[in-house]
C-alpha cells in the first residue's frame, strides 16, 4: 500500500517494527495493531485521559498522537507498568484503596500517576489532584484515587530505601 | 485488580479479527418529513457492504422500555437531531466513515417544539402527528389529604418556580457492542448494557426475531449510570448482524454521536407551594412537574412516578396534591440517570424548605429534622415508612459534623474576595422497580471440578461494585476465601434471568437470591459429602475453605473431590428471589401501571460549604459531607465510593453540567464543553454512614447506588443563598448569577 511507513519503537520494553500509515492514531496503533487493550478510548479528541501512556517517560494522550511521533521512542501503556500477577506499586494500590470502579479510567489514570511520581516521589495530595486533572473519571470523585497516589508513594518511597 | 492492571476487556476490548463496521447517519435536524434517503454514492464506495434504511428494517421498528414508539431507524419522520436515517456496514472503519458522509437525505424542515410548556399549548406542533393526547405524553395526579382546604390552616405559605437542566451520564466508555449472525437466523452480541436480559425482546419485537434466538453478553461496563439502560447500540447492531453474512459487526459510538443520540436526564420545572404552622410543622403541599421527555417516552412516564412520589421529600406533610405531566419535544430524549426523576423532585422541594425556613426564621437543618419521615409515617405519596427510615438519624449525623457544626466560625474565616455559605439538605430514594412489574432475579451457582465456586451474575456490573459484591456474599455464605468464588458476568445463555441494572437494586434482589442458592448448596455439599465421610446425619457436617469436614471423627472431603464425582447438573444450585410490595398501596397514582409506589427507601443527608469569588463569580466547593442510610452496611468500602460517585454527579449537576440546548441541538456536544468535575474541582467527598438493617435485605442491606447523588445540588443552592443571597431556581448556577446577587448587595 503507498503511504505507508516502517517505524521503530519499544512498547513496553519490547522492540516493535510495524509497517503502518503515519497518520494512524496512535490509540488504534496500540489498541488494534498491537492489540494492547488497556490503551481505552473515551472521546477522541484529548479531554478524557483514558488513552494516556508514556511516551519517553511523559504522559500523552494517543488519541491525539499520530503513528509517525513514535518513531525512535520509547511507549509504556499500562500493560508495561504491570500486570495482575505482578502489579506495579501503582496499580496494586488503586486495587487496594477502592480507587477503581468501572476502571474505564483506570489505565489512563495509572500511567498519569507514573509520570508524576517519577518526578515527584512524594507528592502532596493537591499536586497528585493536579496531576490526574486531566483524568476524567465519572465513578469515583477522585477520593479513592488521590488516596490511592499518596499510598503508592510511600509504597514506592519503601521500597527504595 | 484486573481492572486496575488494566487488563479487564470491556466490549469495546472485543474486536474479532476482520469484523465489519456498523456505523448510523444521523438526521443532525430536530424535526423534518422524510422525502428521500440517497444511498447509491455511498453504497458504490469500496469497502462498504450495505447501506440500510428505515424500508429494510424487518419487524415492528420500534423500541422502548414500556412505550414503543422510538423507531431503530427513522421512515417518515425526524423527530429529534439524533434519530438515525440509515445504518452502513463497511470493511473498515475509514470506509464506514465515507460512506455515512455521501449519504445525502432529503429532509423537508418541520417546525419544532423544544419547550415543553409550549408543547402542550394549544396549536403546538406536533412531534407524533395524529397522537391521541396530541403531545401530552402522560398526566397523573398524586394526592393525600385534602391540600387545597390545608393551605387555609397553613400560618406560612411559600412558593417557587424550579427548574432542572438534561443532564448527560459522561460514562467514559461510550455505547458500543459486537454481534453476528447464527447460523439459525438469530443474533448472538456483547454489548455495553444495563439489561441483556431485556435487549433481548427490544431487539426481537423491533426486528421481527425470536427474543430466544438473541444471545446477548454484558461484560463489565465501563460505566452507565442509567444512559446504558435501553437500547442504545443494540437494535441498530443487531439490524447490522442481520446483513452481514455471520460475519462480526462492531459499533462504537464517537463521543459527539454519545452526546446526540444518547439518553439524558430529563429536564423538569416544578411548581411548589408548601404550608406550615408558625413553629415549623408541615402541613400542605401542593406541586405540580413537567418533564420534558423529547420525542419518545423511553422511560418518561416511570421518572415521572417516581419523581412525583418524592416529591415531598423525606417529610412528613399530612395533606399533598401532587401533579405530574410529561411532554413530547423535539428535545434530545430523556433518560434514566442515577436518581430517576428523584434528583428534580428533591431539588424543588429542598429549595421550597429553605424559603420556608427563612420565612419562619428557623434554622434550615432543624426545619428539616421536625419534620423527618419517621418509622410508620406516610411519605407524601400515602406510602408508609417501613422501618428503618433514617432520614433523621442521616440529618443527625450531618449536624454533628463540623462542616455544619462549626459554619459560623468557618464563614468569618473567609479570606479577602471570597464569600462563604454553607447549606443543608436531606433525600430518599426508592429502591427497586416499585408496583408493577417483579423486580426479580434468579441465581446460578455451581460448585466447579476442581472445587471452587462460580456464581452466574445476571445483573451487569456498571462499576456500582455489585459482582464484587456477590463474590464477598458467596464467600461468607460458603465459607470460602473470595478467591475460590468466580462471578461470570452476564450472559443470557448461561446466566438466568434478571431485571436491569438500575434502580438501586441489584445487590437487594439478586444478593438475596444469590444467598438462598448458597443455602441450598451448602444443604447439597453436606449432602454429599455424607456419602463420602459415611455420616448419617449430615447436619453436624461444617463447610470449611475447600472442604467438608465431619468434626465427630476428624474425617474431611475436599471440594474439589466433591466437584469431581458429581454430574454438572448436580453441581448447580439455583434459586431466585421477588422484591416484596407495598402490602396496602395507597388509593392513588392509579394512572400508573408500573413503578409506583415502593415499599423501600433509602435514606440521605449532605452539608456542603461553598466560596464564591467577589472577583469572578466562581463557586468552589469547599466541602461536602454525605451521609447515607441504606441498610445494614455489608461492604463499607463499596458504600463510601457509591456515595463519593453519587456526590460528584451531584456537584457536577449543581455547578457545572450544562449541555446548552438551543433549538433542539446540544452546543456543548463534547467533554470539551460540557464539563463534568475533575479532580481540581472537587474536594474530598466525606461519607458518613448510618446503620440501618432492613429485615428483608440481604444481610440487611438496602440498595444505595442512587440517594448519594441528590444532597449537592440543594445543599450547594443553600450555601450560596447563604455565601451572597442567590436564590437559585435553576441549576448549574452560574457564575454570572452569582456574580450579579453579589453586586446587588454591594452596589
Amino acid at each position: 500500500m503507498s503511504g505507508m511507513v516502517t517505524l521503530t519503537f519499544t512498547l513496553n520494553g519490547a522492540p516493535v517494527r510495524i509497517e503502518t500509515s503515519p497518520g494512524r492514531r496512535v490509540v488504534d496503533l496500540i489498541r488494534e495493531d498491537l492489540g494492547l487493550t488497556a490503551v481505552k478510548e473515551g472521546c477522541g479528541s484529548g479531554e478524557c485521559g483514558a488513552c494516556a501512556v508514556l511516551v519517553d517517560g511523559v504522559a500523552r494522550l494517543s488519541c491525539l498522537m499520530l503513528a509517525a511521533q513514535l518513531e525512535g521512542r520509547e511507549v509504556v501503556t499500562a500493560e508495561g507498568l504491570g500486570t495482575i500477577d505482578d502489579p506495579h506499586p501503582i496499580q496494586a494500590a488503586f486495587a487496594a484503596a477502592g480507587a477503581v470502579q468501572c476502571g474505564y479510567c483506570t489505565p489512563g489514570m495509572t500511567v498519569a500517576v507514573a509520570e508524576l511520581l517519577a518526578r515527584n516521589p512524594s507528592p502532596q495530595r493537591h499536586e497528585a489532584r493536579e496531576a490526574i486533572s486531566g483524568n476524567l473519571c465519572r465513578c469515583t470523585g477522585y477520593v479513592k484515587i488521590v488516596d490511592a497516589v499518596m499510598d503508592a508513594a510511600q509504597a514506592m518511597g519503601k521500597e527504595t530505601k | 485488580m484486573s481492572k486496575a492492571v488494566g487488563a479487564e476487556r470491556f466490549s469495546t476490548d472485543i474486536a474479532p479479527p476482520g469484523c465489519l463496521w456498523a456505523g448510523a447517519r444521523r438526521a443532525g435536524v430536530p424535526h423534518a418529513r422524510v422525502v428521500a434517503v440517497h444511498t447509491r454514492e455511498a453504497r458504490a464506495l469500496p469497502g462498504v457492504v450495505a447501506v440500510l434504511t428505515g424500508a429494510d428494517v424487518p419487524g415492528a421498528n420500534l423500541q422502548g422500555i414500556v412505550h414503543k414508539d422510538q423507531p431503530v431507524l427513522v421512515t417518515d419522520t425526524v423527530r429529534h437531531a439524533g434519530d438515525a436515517v440509515a445504518l452502513v456496514l463497511a470493511e473498515s472503519r475509514e470506509a464506514l466513515a465515507g460512506a455515512l458522509s455521501l449519504i445525502r437525505t432529503e429532509l423537508v424542515p418541520l417546525p419544532g417544539v423544544f419547550d415543553p410548556e409550549q408543547a402542550l399549548a394549544p396549536g403546538a406542533p406536533l412531534v407524533h402527528s395524529g397522537r391521541e393526547g396530541g403531545n401530552l405524553l402522560a398526566h397523573a395526579l398524586v394526592e393525600k389529604g385534602d391540600a387545597p382546604s390545608a393551605f387555609a390552616g397553613c400560618d406560612v405559605v411559600v412558593e417557587g418556580r424550579f427548574e432542572t437542566p438534561m443532564q448527560e451520564h459522561a460514562f467514559l466508555e461510550p455505547p458500543n457492542g459486537t454481534a453476528r449472525m447464527t447460523r439459525d437466523g438469530g443474533i448472538e452480541m456483547t454489548a455495553s448494557t444495563q439489561a441483556p436480559f431485556r435487549d433481548r425482546f427490544e431487539i426481537g419485537h423491533a426486528l421481527g426475531l425470536n427474543p430466544m434466538r438473541v444471545r446477548v453478553r454484558a461484560p463489565y461496563l465501563g460505566g452507565g449510570f442509567g444512559g446504558k439502560d435501553g437500547a442504545t447500540v443494540q437494535c441498530l447492531l443487531a439490524l447490522a448482524a442481520l446483513h452481514g453474512g455471520g460475519r462480526w459487526v462492531k459499533m462504537c459510538w464517537s463521543r459527539g454521536e454519545t452526546f446526540l443520540a444518547g439518553y439524558k436526564r430529563h429536564a423538569a420545572r416544578v411548581r411548589v407551594r408548601l404550608g406550615a404552622s408558625r413553629q415549623g410543622t408541615l402541613q400542605a403541599l401542593d406541586c405540580a412537574m413537567l418533564f420534558d421527555s423529547g420525542p419518545y417516552a423511553h422511560l418518561a412516564v416511570e421518572i415521572m412516578a417516581l419523581a412525583m412520589e418524592h416529591a415531598g421529600g423525606p417529610y412528613l406533610i399530612p395533606h399533598t396534591r401532587i401533579e405530574g405531566s410529561c411532554a413530547y419535544t423535539n428535545n434530545p430524549v430523556g433518560g434514566a440517570f442515577r436518581g430517576f426523576g428523584v434528583a428534580q423532585a428533591s431539588f424543588a422541594v429542598e429549595r421550597a424548605m429553605d424559603s420556608l425556613a427563612q420565612r419562619l426564621g428557623m434554622d434550615p437543618a432543624e426545619l428539616r429534622l421536625k419534620n423527618a419521615l419517621r418509622p410508620g409515617d406516610l411519605n407524601c405519596a400515602g406510602v408508609p415508612m417501613e422501618s428503618p427510615a433514617g432520614a433523621a438519624e442521616c440529618l443527625e449525623a450531618v449536624m454533628a459534623h463540623p462542616a455544619w457544626k462549626e459554619r459560623d466560625a468557618w464563614k468569618a474565616q473567609a479570606p479577602a474576595c471570597k464569600r462563604r455559605g454553607v447549606g443543608i439538605a436531606a433525600s430518599f430514594n426508592a429502591m427497586g422497580y416499585g408496583r408493577g412489574l417483579p423486580d426479580a432475579a434468579a441465581a446460578k451457582l455451581e460448585l466447579t471440578k476442581g472445587g471452587t465456586f462460580r456464581v452466574f451474575n445476571s445483573v451487569p456490573d456498571m462499576g456500582q461494585g455489585n459482582a464484587a459484591a456477590f463474590a464477598l456474599m458467596a464467600a461468607e455464605a460458603l465459607n470460602q476465601e473470595t478467591a475460590a468464588i468466580e462471578v461470570v458476568q452476564p450472559d443470557t445463555r448461561l446466566c438466568l434471568p434478571a431485571g436491569s441494572s438500575s434502580a438501586s437494586r441489584t445487590t437487594y434482589t439478586f444478593g438475596n437470591a444469590l444467598l438462598k442458592a448458597c443455602g441450598a448448596m451448602r444443604e447439597k455439599l453436606k449432602a454429599r459429602a455424607a456419602l463420602f465421610l459415611l455420616a448419617d446425619e449430615p447436619d453436624r457436617l461444617a463447610i470449611r475453605p475447600g472442604a467438608v469436614v465431619d468434626e465427630a471423627t476428624g474425617r474431611s472431603v475436599s471440594l474439589s473431590q466433591i466437584g469431581s464425582m458429581l454430574q454438572r447438573d448436580d453441581r448447580i444450585c439455583i434459586d431466585q428471589f421477588v422484591m416484596p410490595v407495598v402490602e396496602n398501596p395507597p388509593d392513588t397514582g392509579k394512572e400508573f401501571r408500573l413503578g409506583f409506589p415502593h415499599r423501600m427507601y433509602s435514606h440521605g443527608a449532605c452539608v456542603c460549604a461553598v466560596e464564591a469569588d467577589e472577583l469572578t463569580g466562581q463557586v468552589e466547593l469547599v466541602r461536602c459531607v454525605t451521609a447515607v442510610e441504606c441498610g445494614r452496611v455489608f461492604d463499607s468500602l463499596g458504600v463510601e465510593r457509591q456515595v463519593q460517585g453519587a456526590a460528584a454527579q451531584g456537584a457536577g449537576f449543581a455547578l457545572l453540567e450544562d449541555l446548552h440546548v438551543e433549538e433542539g441541538l446540544i452546543r456543548a456536544d463534547g467533554l470539551d464543553r460540557y464539563l463534568i468535575p475533575t479532580a481540581l474541582d472537587l474536594p474530598p467527598l466525606e461519607c458518613v454512614s448510618v446503620e440501618g438493617d432492613e429485615p428483608t435485605g440481604p444481610h440487611g442491606l438496602k440498595g444505595m447506588g442512587e440517594v448519594g447523588v441528590h444532597g449537592p445540588a440543594p445543599a450547594v443552592a443553600q450555601a450560596l443563598e447563604d455565601a451572597v443571597g442567590l436564590v437559585a431556581r435553576r441549576l448549574p448556577v452560574n457564575p454570572q448569577e452569582v456574580l450579579e446577587a453579589m453586586g446587588g448587595e454591594k452596589p
